[in-house]
């Protein structure tokens, strides 16, 4: 799981400050991804470099405190702080993300769609290789907070989720094993009828 | 675990452990942290979350026919009837392996996995390797990983875009007839529920 100790206090950090309610979990994954090096680091690292974006971008540290590593601005105030005490009721709580519907579902079972193929200028959770790609909805998974709005800070944004199966050949054409399919869960505003 | 705050030489420290203990410091300083909970959340994972609880999960579900059509209607009630629940495993499906059919699990944008039953993910999980072949090539991967499955067994890849977790149900192997729950747990392997491996043999190594 860890290399080194410090990974281990970094996911401990990165899991108390969420607990401090200054940003949700989709802003987390924006911040990590965004990282300019973020090809040239090791995943902790990465985690690390997240962090430490995310508290100087809410204005809760400055840079210059952590160059120093000392407080030399007052806090600003956060909604809570998690404490160790809370620790087991806070993670077996967790943060569930369905929702109520935002209306009836678009798509039925069994229906053909395809979806988005081009990339989007934001945070979101439709991966590069499927995109534009034609598959079958399996399982309406119900309506689900939407990452992609979560993290650009426009609110909860509940949409459906669906879980989306591919043919391989679709992906990677003819090269790909017969009986090899790869599925993934998409939000409504992924997908197109095809 | 080396996280001893008295600690007053930092001079061994490399530079990745001082910008670390430099950001604890500060947090902690601003109040916005308490370190002891640190020290929980991190002994939580090293000692209490991990993949027995998911070890428990398939054996149950091995041994018990109601259950096992349970986890998979509802997994997430089903999981949290043996005590496990929350972050990172909010939303549970388990998907099950048969004869002619392997499930396998990714998050090709991240690492996303189900927490309360396998804990934290292995490194190679994460890596950047894992992440882009399996989907492409999962025969490939499964080969290194020890893992042969007949040619006409079909290969779903699973790859855990939202926050839906997915846990694996191996296959219950062969001989295992007479076993209890507890006997039938130790039999399944953290990979057996990625997928990336089978559930031991009880004759085996």
């Amino acid at each position: 799981m860890f290399h080194a100790a410090w990974e281990s206090r970094v996911l401990a950090l990165s899991v108390a400050m969420g607990a401090t309610g200054c940003w949700n979990l989709d802003m987390f994954r924006a911040a990590r991804e965004t990282l300019p090096d973020y090809l040239d680091l090791s995943y902790y690292e990465i985690w690390l470099g997240g962090l430490e974006q995310l508290l100087v971008a809410k204005g809760l540290v400055t840079a210059e405190e952590l160059t120093a590593g000392r407080a030399r601005y007052p806090p600003k105030p956060v909604s809570r702080t998690l404490t160790a005490d809370q620790v087991a009721a806070r993670l077996a709580k967790g943060s569930p993300t369905e929702r109520t519907p935002p209306g009836p579902a678009r798509y039925r079972i069994g229906q053909r769609v395809v979806t988005r193929a081009t990339p989007v200028d934001h945070h979101t959770r439709l991966p590069a290789y499927l995109r534009g790609r034609a598959g079958i909805i399996e399982r309406i998974l119900g309506p689900h907070v939407f990452a992609d709005s979560h993290a650009q800070g426009l609110g909860e944004d509940p949409q459906w989720l669906y879980t989306v199966v591919f043919e391989a050949r679709e992906l990677w054409g003819n090269e790909a094993a017969p009986g090899h399919r790869v599925s993934f869960d998409a939000w409504q505003p992924y997908l197109e009828p095809a | 675990m080396g996280h001893d705050h008295g600690h007053a030489d930092h001079s061994e420290l490399s530079e990745i452990e001082r910008r670390v203990r430099a950001l604890e410091t500060v947090l902690t300083q601003k109040g916005y942290i308490d370190p002891a909970a640190l020290d929980v959340l991190i002994d939580t994972y090293q000692t209490k979350i991990g993949p027995r609880n998911g070890a428990r999960v398939v054996a149950r579900a091995w041994a018990d026919r109601a259950f096992r059509d349970q986890l998979l209607r509802d997994a997430t009630s089903a999981i949290a009837e043996l005590g496990y629940t929350g972050r990172q495993g909010e939303h549970m499906i388990a998907v099950e392996n048969a004869p002619g059919r392997h499930n396998v699990v990714v998050c090709t944008l991240c690492s996303c996995y189900p927490w309360p039953v396998l804990g934290l993910p292995p490194v190679w999980y994460k890596s950047a390797p894992y992440r882009s072949r399996v989907v492409r090539d999962p025969r490939g991967v499964l080969l290194e990983f020890g893992v042969t499955l007949p040619a006409d067994t079909e290969i779903r890849v699973w790859d855990s875009t939202a926050e839906v977790r997915y846990l694996v149900i191996p296959e219950r192997p062969a001989g295992t007839d007479g076993l209890d729950e507890e006997a039938l747990s130790a039999l399944v392997t953290r990979d057996s529920m990625i997928g990336t491996g089978l559930a031991r043999s009880p004759a085996g190594p």
